[in-house]
């Protein structure tokens, strides 16, 4: 006996004014599964979502649902149809309660009252049936990422969803938030939901689905069973070509002392006492890697190190002290000490997303005589270097005068990349090198940090992906709650005795 | 100072709290949905002179009501088709709108009444005529109670009492209905409400047009009750202080009141040097306290009184994201 497919699509098409977003692209995916697609940032997978949503209008194509064609023309013909989606940035309101995010959409009447009453008991059954746990009486302001993603799929469950789209769904949680994720998620296969799972994490899509399509550039590559692929396959699947998994590097030829941290301390202004005594020091010719969750102080520390956040306690890059307090405290003196700096957030930090990139290769570097012409910047002498170093960083589209903020993910983080390193800098401080940013060009950034400590400086690596601090560094630290809570070697550390430190636990207390 | 002449104050407040409290809700609708209006100045004011002219020539103060609706809503249109079909910066197409009512009033009126850009005074019918509740004069000569009835509560026109019903009405609305919530939701996060199937522009124009026929009420009642007849620029700044009291207000109704209230005081007081004389033992200057509202409204902007957190998603058309 053949199952009708839950969604079928033939030949969507969509463009975005002169982007092809998705071409000709037809899927079917059959109900009570889940259903992964993968490819890497603009490949098209949050657009086909997005139509088969309503939340964009396909130029071309069909969909059927269960069998039968519909027309999907607004959010509200989705929901009709059995369709719920949880985007990657979610859709809540952030001072409503979790009812009313809930309920919004959705109410059974003029009046509030016996709308809200009937969610409360609804959800209280749904959340014993799949685990869902939530407070319905908080306002979304003030609970986690982890339980406003189940707001989300409670969302989409009381609008009665058989087919649910999930959008990156863990790019936002901690592997013990993915986790729950997880588990949540085959509960909702076992109730029989279709489940659609978009992601760039192969590994998540090994470990979770039963069927995988890939994308590539707007178009439908492939669809495989999982059980019938390897991660590998799907990368060059992915990339259209092979890729480097692991990453390939020498051992370390370590040199003399870079930098020496002292009982860093720093309290925030709201009076948090965000580093709490710490103590390291990173090598030339070597990586260090802080492994962490977010919020756990390795923010703070990379701002001190970078110039912009007070602190007491002492650094010395390579013997000299830094101010840490006074005038010198800032990021062009700490340039002047050969001190470079990659921030975890570049659309904030590090670049200026409506200037152009050759504008953004010169801050802080503007001061470079190389870029001064008498008293006026020399424009086309930046222009041409912002040419060779996106020639050398392999920028895509290599134009200089196109402003950050249209670079997609890595072009932009190799902009980033670029301006810092070719500084020749005695150490770097990269953080989050790789957030946001696809397989092909991960692989080229771990090639370029790799390059850059071969030539003998000093790397501070801070990253919350474990894999990428596991392969990447020559050590590794691992901060919980603003405290170091100990250094182990990748050899001999394994991701849970790591896990179990970046949940304040070390071997001793665990056993 | 006696209870009278404290009442005959108080009372002034009422009358001229009124069309501060019409415009601040009104803006509290447009504001609460996403819309930033500063064209309420505008809106009253084009209201203000339709209504004196409609009202003169038909002789029906109700006439010359929905003639002053009918301006202002006209207005809100042009406001919702620029910020909300178009997509347009909310502030230029509000200031626009102040500027068209400025000029277009005057002229209008000039060719129409030939009086000098004003509309003659109104008598009769056509003003709104203050209401004596029921048992006001016999209650009067009552101790204490007896004037307050009679001169603070009863007396005033049916737009003061429309207005004052307003406020819980507003509440109820914005707390206990559907149409609150998704008003609510669209001045937060226009992407919530798309996704959750309800259409982002149906309900920023539903608010728009709220705010249209209450900033109707409030012009009406400027021309046709608080004073018989148009003049020029007759709104005063009234739409800005109204504006002014919703930030101290929050963007709450009941508050929209208080501040309302306490702004009307100040006009009040400003009014009657010699109250003011009287119960300080030194004069005061009269514009002293017509910059109070501003200078309270600074004070809270700068953080002093608690935080003015506006809808989040205010002042910015909604696209989605590419």
């Amino acid at each position: 006996m053949t199952q009708a497919p839950a969604i079928e699509l033939k030949g969507i098409s969509k463009a975005f004014g002169p982007v092809q977003a998705n071409k000709d692209i037809s899927i079917r995916v059959m109900p009570g599964t889940i259903h992964g697609i993968i490819g890497e940032n603009g490949a098209g997978k949050s657009t086909l979502m997005s139509i088969l949503y309503g939340f964009y209008k396909a130029d071309k194509g069909e969909i059927f649902i269960a069998g039968k064609k519909v027309q999907i023309p607004d959010s509200q013909a989705a929901i009709a149809a059995g369709i719920g989606m949880v985007f990657q940035h979610f859709k809540l309101v952030e001072n409503f309660t979790v009812l009313e995010n809930v309920v919004l959409g959705a109410e059974d009447s003029g009046l509030l009252r016996p709308s809200l009453a009937r969610a409360r008991r609804e959800l209280k059954a749904l959340a014993e049936e799949y685990g869902l746990n939530v407070e319905p009486d908080a306002l979304i302001e003030d609970i986690g990422v982890g339980m406003q993603q189940r707001v989300e799929i409670l969302k989409a469950l009381y609008r009665k969803a058989d087919i649910l789209i999930l959008d990156e769904p863990t790019g936002v949680l901690t592997p013990a938030e993915a986790d729950q994720f997880f588990r949540i998620l085959e509960r909702l296969k076992a109730e029989g939901k279709t489940i659609i799972l978009i992601t760039h994490k192969l590994r998540e899509i090994m470990e979770t689905t039963d069927t995988v399509s890939v994308m590539r550039r707007g178009e439908m590559t492939a669809t495989v069973k999982t059980s019938e692929t390897s991660p590998a396959e799907l990368a060059e699947l992915m990339v259209g070509r092979k890729v480097l998994l692991r990453v390939d590097k020498a051992p370390a030829k370590v040199g003399a002392t870079v930098l020496e941290v002292k009982d860093l301390n720093v309290t925030d202004n709201k009076g948090v006492h965000r580093l709490k005594g710490i103590n390291f020091h990173v090598k030339a010719g070597e990586i260090l890697g802080i492994a962490g969750v977010a919020g756990n102080g390795q923010s703070e520390l990379l701002e001190v190190l970078g110039g912009y956040e007070k602190a007491t306690g002492s650094i010395t890059v390579n013997g000299q002290t830094i101010d840490l307090t006074g005038t010198h405290s800032d990021g062009r003196s700490r340039r002047a000490r050969g001190i470079a700096h990659v921030p975890e957030d570049r659309q904030r930090e590090g670049l200026i997303m409506d200037f152009t990139a050759w504008e953004n290769v010169a801050f802080g570097y503007h001061h470079d005589p190389k870029y001064q012409r008498g008293i006026f910047m020399d424009n086309a002498a930046i222009k041409d270097d912002t040419v060779g170093k996106m020639e050398r960083f392999d920028v895509r589209p290599p134009d200089p005068k196109l402003a950050a903020k249209s670079f997609s993910g890595g072009n932009q983080q190799k902009i980033v990349l670029a301006r810092e390193i070719e500084r020749n800098p005695d150490l770097l401080l990269i953080g989050q090198p790789t957030r946001g940013v696809d397989i092909g060009a991960i692989e080229f950034i771990h090639q370029q940090i790799v390059a850059l400590r071969d030539q003998g400086k000093a790397i501070l690596l801070v990253s919350v992906e474990l894999e990428e601090i596991l392969s990447l560094s020559d050590r590794i630290a691992v901060m919980f709650d603003g405290r170091m809570m100990g250094e182990r070697l990748p050899a001999q550390t394994d991701e849970k005795e790591l896990g179990l430190m970046m949940a304040g636990i070390t071997k001793g207390e665990a056993a | 100072m006696d209870l009278l002449t404290f009442l005959q104050v108080l009372d002034s407040t009422m009358r001229l709290a009124t069309p501060l409290l019409l415009a601040c809700l009104a803006g509290l609708y447009s504001e609460r949905a996403g819309i930033f209006d500063i064209g309420l100045e505008g809106k009253m004011l084009a209201a203000a002179f339709l209504s004196a002219a409609v009202a003169f020539t038909t002789g029906s103060a109700w006439l010359g009501l929905l003639a002053g609706i009918g301006a202002s809503l006209a207005l809100s249109a042009i406001h919702g088709l620029a910020s909300i079909t178009f997509r347009g910066n909310q502030l230029i197409s509000g200031v626009a709108i102040n500027f068209l009512a400025a000029g277009l009033t005057v002229v209008v009126a000039q060719s129409w009444f030939g009086q000098g850009g004003r509309t003659p005074q109104l008598a009769g019918a056509a003003r709104f005529e203050p209401i004596t509740l029921p048992f006001a004069d016999a209650l009067r000569d009552v101790p204490v109670l007896g004037p307050i009835y009679y001169e603070l509560i009863s007396g005033h026109t049916a737009l003061v009492y429309l207005a004052l019903l307003l406020v819980p009405l507003t509440w109820w609305v914005l707390y206990a209905t559907r149409f609150g919530l998704r008003m609510r939701a669209v001045g937060e996060n226009p992407a919530a409400v798309d996704t959750a199937g309800v259409s982002v522009i149906g309900l920023r124009y539903a608010a728009v047009a709220i705010c249209g026929v209450l900033c109707g009420i409030a012009g009406t009642y400027l021309a046709t009750a608080l004073q018989a007849g148009f003049v020029k620029d007759m709104s005063a700044g009234r739409g800005y202080i109204a504006l002014a009291a919703l930030i101290f207000a929050k963007w709450r109704p009941w508050y929209a009141l208080y501040a309302c209230l306490l702004f009307g005081f100040l006009q009040a007081l400003a009014l009657r040097p010699d109250v003011i004389e009287g119960a300080l033992g030194f004069k005061v200057n009269g514009q002293l306290l017509d910059v109070l509202p501003y200078i309270l409204t600074v004070i809270i902007l700068a953080g002093f009184v608690g935080k003015a957190i506006p809808p989040r998603a205010g002042g910015a058309p909604y696209v989605k994201e590419r």
